[in-house]
């Protein structure tokens, strides 16, 4: 079995130094992951031996990059526990979940025929989204409601940073969406799915999950989880950036309009209309991001061989370290759940009197790279009665001794500002 | 900590940071202006009473780092009674020096600046200029808002 130090030095960049000659102690992962070299390798053996357009062209090079691309997909299905077709490449997980906004008031506006009739909107009908998510999964919807009528209502979060159960009565009769994230990226709590998803069933509605911290950082099974839709992206789980993906339950996205058009994803085209290809081509408008999902063919098979079993016990460990850590420092208040049970390796947290800005920058004067703001979480701060806060996330690379530098940093920013 | 914190975080930004100058609302502004840095979602808002061409009152409100509430509270020590005049001068001067990557400025200019010179080594810093700035930007925009509002 290969030790977590091992792991670190499969990633090139963790070997350079920062603000003159200090180690790079990465503690932003839940922002970006760091890239292994077999996925720069893979990228750049595509862009070498097989870079050319896929799904046209008869040459050679043509077949192997269409391929290729083709592979990958069969790969991150198999990953994330889906069907080959239900996997659409998107840009990111913003353009996922936007692309089931638009989908959605594409069939309101009519598009889509009988089969996407399911997926009109009313005035007056209810999407549900969570205090905890990321503006990624809180701003189309606020969106799609603005442009259909309906009513956007949302589940708060308990003092601990986790959904709240008694919260879940929001989705009644008129709910048809219901977006939530798998892992929040502020308080790292971890949602049961399934209550969510057999209340959300109950009345009838479609679930969509946000799954971008989940999927880096635990096994996951989008059959057995039972969500209609769900988006992730690459770069947050060591792929690179560019690439991302749309999870959508089969015969969904089967009657599902398209949202972006052009070459590539059509039939026939007159002057007059257009048919379009069943998914996932119909939802792959324009030429796509080849290599880059190339290099996320080689993130998974990287996590699979390491076992993402693995990976989540060796990051428990990282927030167990963490939280008893900063649970140390009196200054420091800790953003999400006090036990490292259900939770990843995400610690936000407020030093008192001392604003994040601040904080992440006499980090990075110790080479320790954090992330300070709001983390694209602006309400589920305001929940915890603040605007911004500090944030370290771990990732399979992490070390026991980052923690530990991390958290003798902090000592040393809270005795600078505070001044003892 | 490292000389290059110690050169950043100088005692008189700290200083002011703590005990600000100037923090709270104007009565009757004849110009304000809110600014948020997205990056953080700090925010600010300044105020301004015009007495003929000078600053009578300069009043600003806000949350954020220790860069922003310091360069908020020495622009108001710096300003209020001066003219407008000068305060344009003086902004001007400040945003030379946060484009000057951390080098000082010529020695006149240097002393000008005052208390703001200990902002030098904030431009060393890109993410944090914005910090030293807003402010700053609040105050040009009261001011035209004041004239022509």
């Amino acid at each position: 079995m290969t030790s977590v130090r091992d792991v670190a030095a499969d990633f090139p960049l963790l070997g350079r130094t920062v603000r003159g000659g200090k180690r790079l102690v990465y503690l932003d992962t839940g922002a970006t992951a760091q890239k292994p070299a077999a996925v720069l390798e893979a990228e750049r053996r595509f862009n070498t031996e097989s870079n050319a357009a896929v799904h046209r062209g008869a040459h050679q090079i043509a077949e192997e990059a269409t391929e290729a691309y083709e592979a990958a997909r069969a790969a991150v299905a198999q990953f994330v526990g889906a069907d080959f077709a239900e996997i659409v490449w998107t840009k990111n997980a913003t353009e996922a979940l936007n692309l089931v906004a638009y989908g959605f008031l594409n069939a309101t506006l009519g598009r889509g025929g009988a089969e996407a009739e399911q997926f009109r909107l009313a005035p007056g009908d209810e999407i549900v989204v969570t205090e905890l998510e990321h503006h990624a999964n809180l701003v189309p919807w606020q969106e799609l409601a603005a442009k259909t009528g309906a009513v956007l209502r949302w589940i708060p979060v308990t003092d601990e940073g986790r959904l709240d159960p008694a919260g879940f009565e929001v989705i009644g009769e008129r709910t048809r969406i219901v977006a939530f994230t798998h892992a929040s990226n502020v308080t790292g709590a971890v949602t049961d799915v399934a209550p969510l998803v057999q209340r959300a069933r109950s009345v009838g509605a479609y679930t969509v999950l946000d799954a971008c911290q989940s999927a880096a950082h635990l096994p996951i099974d989008l059959h057995c989880l039972g969500v209609d839709f769900a988006a992730f992206s690459g770069h947050k789980m060591l792929a690179p950036t560019g690439v991302g993906a749309l999870y959508g339950r089969a015969e969904l996205l089967d009657a599902m309009p398209p949202v972006l058009t052009g070459g590539s994803m059509v039939e026939i085209v007159t002057m007059e209309e257009t048919t379009f290809m069943p998914p996932p081509q119909r939802f792959e408008a324009g030429t796509q991001m080849v290599a880059q999902t190339v290099g996320m063919h080689a993130a998974v098979d990287y996590l699979s061989e390491l076992g993402m079993d693995r990976m989540a016990a060796h990051e428990h460990r990282l927030t167990q370290l963490m939280l008893e850590g900063l649970a140390e420092i009196p200054e420091v208040r800790v953003l999400g759940p006090a036990s490292a049970e259900d939770r990843l390796a995400v610690a936000a947290f407020d030093v008192e009197g001392v604003h994040p800005h601040d904080v992440g920058q006499v980090l990075d004067d110790d080479g320790i790279a954090v992330r300070v703001g709001h983390h694209c979480a602006q309400p589920v701060h305001r929940a915890f009665g603040v605007h911004a806060s500090t944030r370290a996330s771990a990732g399979i690379y992490t070390t026991e001794a980052d923690v530990e530098a991390f958290l003798a940093g902090l000592r040393r920013v809270v005795q600078f500002f505070r001044g003892g | 900590m490292s000389s290059a914190m110690q050169q950043l975080y100088q005692q008189v930004i700290l200083d002011h940071s703590r005990q600000r100058s100037g923090y709270g609302e104007l009565d009757q502004p004849q110009g304000e202006s809110f600014q948020v840095n997205p990056t953080c979602g700090d925010e600010c808002r300044v105020q301004v009473r015009l007495d003929g061409r000078r600053l009578g009152q300069l009043g600003w409100t806000g949350r954020g780092c220790s860069i922003s509430q310091a360069s908020l509270s020495i622009m108001h020590e710096m300003l209020e009674g001066e003219s407008i005049d000068d305060a344009e001068e003086l902004g001007e001067l400040f945003r030379e020096l946060m484009h000057a990557r951390g080098k000082e400025l010529e020695p006149q200019k240097q002393e000008q600046l005052e208390d703001l010179s200990a902002f030098t080594g904030v431009a060393q810093y890109p993410a944090r200029i914005k910090c030293a700035l807003l402010g700053w930007m609040a105050l040009r925009d009261a001011i035209i808002q004041a004239q022509h509002g």
